[in-house]
């Protein structure tokens, strides 16, 4: 029995792992500041819930457990407002989205809708130029 | 009132998980504690349907319930967007309308929109929220309103009593 619960303590520990490294991943994949918020929300929510998780199950029904699930509450109403807070700060701040794709590929395009890609996106072309931008701004 | 009360023993409760350390003195003190919490949050005037929303109940249970289910699924469909090479994604902005009565509906669904991995809420309007989607097909998925209407849901027998009633 006790095996049972160290595998599934274990397999929610490294999914949770799995999906923190992927959040920090797609930290440094998307292009601006407002794409890489939905990056570290994967590590925010799903990874610290999984690694949660698996502490629970090693923890078992004591204090501790207890702890961890309030641990799990606060993050889930703070780490929201938290994002709410410094997305509306950059964009009070007057700092513009990337909108439409960073490769513009026609298939996606249209599939998409089309009016919704600025133009000068568009013609920003390459994955390079955009990176480039970010950093500038 | 029944507010104080209900805060009062979250709060004991909440003493009673963290402290695990259950002889008198320690007791007494973390009741008279959260006797003194609940009197400064009283004069604070915090403790109302919004610092402390009992009126939610259960119905807010099975929401979270739903909100997890929908959380994992985005999880998943965001992770998969990070880890294909070609990146496809496809930012927009879309403007939402919230539908909630009370302004703490209007936060649960925006906070509920961030949670999603994919969609972040940037600015809450009177009420409509501005968000940013990583791919259209999500905000597509936000505009169909199915979470909106949970969220409205959820709000309370009597909303108009919810609106400034401070």
């Amino acid at each position: 029995m006790q095996i049972l619960l160290d595998i599934v303590s274990w397999v929610l520990l490294l999914a949770g792992s799995a999906f923190a490294l992927i959040g920090a991943v797609g930290l440094i994949r998307f292009p601006d500041v407002y794409a890489r918020m939905h990056a570290s929300g994967i590590t925010d929510t799903l990874g610290a819930g999984l690694i949660l998780a698996g502490m629970m199950i090693q923890g078992g029904f004591t204090l501790v457990t207890a702890k961890l699930i309030l641990i799990l509450i606060f993050l889930l109403f703070t780490s929201p407002t938290s994002t709410y807070a410094l997305a509306n700060a950059a964009y009070s701040r007057g700092l513009q989205p990337l909108l439409g794709g960073p490769e513009p590929d026609p298939a996606a395009l249209e599939a998409a809708d089309p009016a919704s890609a600025i133009p000068g996106q568009a013609e920003s072309g390459s994955v390079g130029s955009v990176s480039g931008e970010d950093k500038s701004s | 009132m029944l507010h104080a009360a209900s805060l009062g023993l979250v709060l004991f409760g909440t003493w009673l998980l963290l402290s695990g350390m259950y002889v008198p003195l320690l007791l007494t003190l973390g009741v008279v504690s959260c006797a003194a919490v609940v009197w400064v949050a009283r004069r604070m005037d915090v403790v109302d349907h919004e610092g402390h929303p009992i009126q939610l109940g259960w119905r807010a249970l099975i929401y979270w319930v739903w909100l997890g289910i929908e959380i994992v699924k985005s999880n998943i469909s965001v992770a998969r967007l990070i880890l294909d090479p070609k990146l496809p994604i496809h930012p927009v902005l879309v403007t939402l309308k919230a539908g909630q009565q009370s302004e703490l509906g209007q936060v649960i669904y925006a906070n509920s929109i961030t949670l999603t991995p994919g969609t972040v809420s940037i600015r809450i309007n009177d009420n409509t929220i501005l968000v940013h989607a990583v791919v259209k097909a999500y905000a597509e998925d936000l505009e169909s309103g199915e979470m909106d209407r949970r969220v409205t849901g959820i709000e309370g027998s009597d909303p108009p009593q919810l609106l400034g009633s401070r």
